[in-house]
């Protein structure tokens, strides 16, 4: 099993540390992938967009060639995983902070993202989520987050804060306005490597 | 879910926002026009300050906070995160940045510093903060009081990398020194270098500090960037090095590219071809002891 990790600027590291505790926890053999050039996704069996700066990553993935890899691998049934930055990056529509900057989204889910949902750094902040294939909660890190303000029919809302989806599933896409990776809890790398199996 | 339910300002959050900077390039803008060519180019967040640090260092006279106006114009033109300078020590200029939604405040010895004797209680705030270090035991000091990240010191303003260097491997080298050593030998560690004992146990434990570290000080071409990167640094910032240079707008792209690219010299050849002349620089060595800027703090 092959999981790759969009290494292009974010916080790559500690989802590469999550993905290899989960993998190591499940007792089954895997590698991890950084995916910094074009050429790696199309290996991959899982694709995971990390947080970071969208504006930048966005243009970068553009500027590598890798944004028409991970459209493809989506179109294939590849599981798909966008955190934070990452949401943003799956949307197929964004809000007018996303226009000005002439963000490039892939547009695996259907969603409309609002960048900086819940404001700037000031407003960043800790939760217990609660997520319908979780029995308890789970603690969310929200750093200068988006959220997703509009869902198509077929998006499965997943988790919602005063009315804005944090957390949405489309098929093989997972998209989480949270970092899963700053946290101990492996759950929902978990969660998104089971998806590997049935998709 | 209630948003009185929602924890602001943990050192979770604040370490985290720096961990989303790592890989990327933070950009010294004065104005809107030149934080707009930095996102543009793709840096993934500005510093606002009031003149780059070659500009302060010829103007000589007292560097303070960068005028609010100013910050505020730049928050409102980019998507990206503003951060900016505040003085070593001046917790109210920190204040004031946290109430315009700086993202994070640098408390930096390129201003003039406010207090000879202490550094901003940094635990207090809900912004985070990064700081400048020349070694193990400042950066752990300054990560004692609540920076979220820090920055080599470099020597800033001189476009010369070499200070730079020598704080990112001597920070590095002495990281590297604690593996192996019992915790008898660390606690004499923590001793020497006046740093607190659970930081040094934590740092040998990590095998690197526990917060994201830059470089930083005198960084000016493509070449530059990707050396610190090669060195260990988690991203790179540019302070002169981009408006300073013959054409900003493709210096700030190159440099963007080159740490994408830092361990790819065919790449890094093609970056750096034809984009102008870098800033023209002092060598660092040319700058007497009381006027180099990385001597502030302590």
């Amino acid at each position: 099993m092959r999981i790759g990790i969009m290494a292009i600027q974010g916080d790559v590291s500690e989802h590469v540390d999550a993905v290899e505790r989960a993998l190591c926890e499940r007792g089954i053999g895997g590698e991890v992938l950084e995916i910094r050039h074009e050429g790696i996704v199309p290996r991959c069996d899982a694709v995971i967009l990390p947080g970071g700066e969208s504006t930048t990553l966005g243009r970068l993935i553009e500027r590598e060639g890798i944004a028409g890899e991970i459209q493809n691998a989506a179109k294939d049934g590849i599981p798909v995983l966008g955190t934070c930055a990452g949401l943003i990056l799956v949307a197929t529509r964004g809000d007018e902070q996303v226009h000005k900057t002439h963000q490039h989204l892939l547009g695996l889910m259907d969603v409309k993202v609002n960048r900086n949902a819940f404001g700037r750094q000031r407003e960043s902040f800790e939760v217990d989520l609660d997520l319908p294939f979780l029995d308890s909660p789970y603690t969310a890190i929200f750093i200068r987050a988006p959220a997703i303000m509009d869902a198509g029919p077929e998006v499965d809302v997943l988790s919602t804060i005063n009315g804005r989806i944090v957390a949405a599933r489309q098929k093989n896409v997972l998209a989480l306005a949270f970092h899963p990776e700053l946290t101990p809890d492996l759950r929902l790398h978990h969660y998104f490597l089971d998806m590997i199996s049935v998709t | 879910m209630e948003l009185e339910n929602l924890r602001h300002g943990t050192e979770l959050i604040k370490r985290g926002f720096a961990r989303m900077q790592k890989g990327g390039v933070i950009m010294d803008v004065t104005n809107p026009e030149q934080a707009r060519i930095a996102e543009e180019a793709g840096a993934v967040a500005v510093m606002a300050l009031q003149a780059v640090p070659a500009d302060i260092r010829k103007a000589g006279g007292v560097a303070r906070m960068a005028d609010p106006e100013i910050v505020a114009q730049i928050i409102d033109t980019v998507t990206i995160p503003v951060m900016a300078k505040a003085r070593i020590g001046h917790f109210v200029e920190a204040e004031i940045l946290e109430s315009l939604g700086a993202d994070m405040v640098d408390e930096s010895e390129v201003l003039t510093p406010a207090d000879e004797m202490y550094h901003i209680d940094k635990t207090g705030f809900t912004v985070p903060f990064v700081c400048g270090a020349r070694n193990l035991g400042e950066a752990l000091r300054r990560i004692n009081e609540g920076a979220a990240m820090i920055r080599t010191k470099g020597e800033a303003g001189t476009g010369d990398v070499r200070e730079a260097v020598r704080h990112m491997k001597k920070i590095m080298g002495e990281v590297r020194e604690l593996s192996g050593k019992d915790k008898e030998e660390l606690i004499k560690v923590a001793r020497d270098i006046e740093a607190p004992i659970e930081l040094v146990l934590e740092s040998a434990d990590l095998q690197r500090l526990p917060v994201v570290n830059f470089a930083a000080g005198g960084v000016a071409t493509p070449a530059d960037a990707a050396l610190m990167m090669r060195l260990g640094a988690d991203g790179v910032f540019v302070g002169s090095g981009i408006f300073k240079a013959e054409n900003p707008e493709m210096m700030a792209k190159a440099v963007v590219e080159a740490v994408n690219n830092y361990d790819n010299p065919e790449k890094l050849a093609e970056i750096s071809r034809g984009i102008g002349s870098g800033m023209k620089g002092m060598s660092a060595d040319t700058i007497p002891p009381e006027e180099a800027l990385q001597t502030r703090g302590w």
